[in-house]
């Protein structure tokens, strides 16, 4: 591994109990930061708009990043299509800090996602399995995040990935040495990579969850799964009272494990974002990028 | 000897992990009822500064550490720590008001010093005190603009102060908890042995 790729993976580690939130503008980035998250999305629609506009959906305005890039002192990551190589390099010369390869856009390419070793600005993308995650890991990634469904204010597929992935990750652990050769071969992953997850229980980067947390109870939910921090996209500035919710959620996966201290964040929070079921859409955006 | 280990945000568990090897025993602190155990040292850990800060007052923390520093706790802190016992900082949102901080190290920390993330680097330098090379990883770190006469400067990279000691309190700009060399958490350890 590469020194970048390691500095890349730190950065992650960085952030881990925290929460990265999505924002469209400079003001919304600055009341992410002042509600305490440890890092932005600049996009220019969240996933819930993006569901509701439909059509095909691009990387955003440079000009709208570098507003927010300007506006916090907070790390700022940006999303560009599956596959997209030059979407990447533009993110890459705005010296963006963490590209988040991201199935909520639409794909531009059905087969081969970015090599992501070839950049010097970290990668994060999204997972439903092991698999995926350790497919996304050898071609580069530093960071990973579960799929979930994004824009739905359903936590239910972040929860389903997160558990699948955490029980491989046991089932790997607990197999003979060699029977990692052929698990790699199931996988469809590098045998290194299994090799490292059986021997450390672990990922070998750090793993988020994302995709329909809307409340602190969601985000303290996945945090008990095993995720190391949280990306709340629509939940947020699709609610009654941003402010308050945004700082609700960084004190829930800081207190994750507090019942009493949940109770009380989970008062008075306004509206939550009404959010759709997973059975109610026609676009699966998980499905994308295996 | 039991350490404190700041649990709000950030690579906390690393830090953890370097006092195991070392056979240290360590508590997370997540709210004030952790914060009220008995303690010998306090780690805070690198992260975000402006989460960080911001947690510390809205659970009740930042007072009582402060207190605590002043009363001679030893302390150690790196990247985002650094800047949370630092007295001034330099490199904030302008439009926005100051994060909370610690700010008992009679020091300026410039923050997010070597820009973004493509900036971050990882390099290998002397620390007064500890024999040979240290590793040291840089992660959009800060690093000591200005410091008083009473604060001692350990390392410096490229002419810019990355480590300092004032009294109890030791602090890095970058992560000794990301490299597996233990030497400047042990020199911290001796920190807290001497008290």
């Amino acid at each position: 591994m590469t020194n970048r790729q390691e500095l890349n993976r730190n950065l992650a580690q960085m952030l881990k109990g925290g929460v990265i939130m999505d924002v469209t503008t400079p003001e919304q980035a600055r009341i992410a930061e002042a509600a305490g998250a440890c890092a932005v999305m600049a996009l220019e629609r969240i996933p819930a708009d993006i569901r509701a506009a439909g059509g095909v959906s691009r990387m955003s305005d440079p000009k709208m990043i570098k507003g927010i890039q300007e506006a916090v002192t907070i790390p700022v990551m940006a999303k560009c299509r599956i596959g997209h190589i030059a979407e990447a390099q533009i993110l890459q010369a705005i010296e963006i800090d963490y590209i988040d390869e991201s199935e909520v856009l639409s794909p531009a390419d059905n087969i081969y996602h970015i090599d992501k070793t070839q950049f010097d600005v970290p990668f994060v993308c999204g997972a439903r399995n092991l698999n995926e995650a350790l497919r996304r890991i050898a071609e580069g990634a530093t960071m990973i995040r579960t799929k979930g469904e994004p824009g739905t204010g359903d936590v239910v597929q972040a929860v389903s990935h997160m558990r699948l992935m955490q029980a491989q990750i046991r089932e790997l652990v607990g197999k003979r040495e060699d029977e990692l050769f052929e698990a790699a071969k199931q996988l469809q992953a590098p045998y290194d990579l299994v090799k490292y997850v059986h021997d450390n229980g672990k990922l070998p980067v750090v793993n988020f969850a994302a995709g329909g947390v809307a409340t602190p109870a969601d985000a303290a939910l996945m945090m008990q799964l095993g995720a190391e921090g949280v990306f709340v996209g629509s939940g947020i500035f699709k609610s009654g009272d941003p402010e308050k919710r945004a700082a609700a959620i960084v004190k829930a996966v800081t207190n994750y494990n507090d019942p009493k201290e949940l109770a009380k964040l989970s008062e008075d929070l306004g509206e939550a974002m009404v959010g759709i079921n997973e059975q109610e859409i026609q676009l699966l955006m998980a499905e994308r990028g295996q | 000897m039991r350490i404190a280990v700041l649990a709000l945000q950030g690579a906390f568990l690393e830090h953890e992990m370097l006092l195991n090897k070392l056979g240290v025993d360590c508590f997370e602190v997540r709210q004030l009822k952790d914060w009220q155990q008995e303690k010998d040292g306090l780690i805070i850990p690198g992260g975000e500064s402006t989460t960080q800060g911001k947690l510390l007052r809205e659970l009740g923390l930042l007072t009582p550490i402060r207190e605590a520093i002043e009363g001679g706790l030893p302390v150690f802190g790196t990247c985002a720590g650094l800047i949370l016992l630092s007295q001034k900082v330099e490199g904030n949102s302008p439009a926005a008001p100051e994060p909370p901080r610690i700010g008992t190290m009679s020091m300026t920390a410039a923050r997010n010093a070597y820009g973004r993330q493509l900036g971050s680097f990882h390099t290998e330098a002397s620390f007064k005190g500890i024999e040979g090379k240290i590793p040291m990883t840089f992660i959009r770190a800060p690093y000591i603009a200005h410091a008083s006469e009473d604060v001692e400067i350990l390392a410096t990279v490229d002419g810019r102060s990355v480590a300092a000691r004032q009294n109890n309190q030791l602090v890095t700009s970058f992560h000794p908890e990301l490299d597996m060399d233990t030497r400047v958490h042990e020199y911290f350890l001796k920190i807290v042995k001497a008290r």
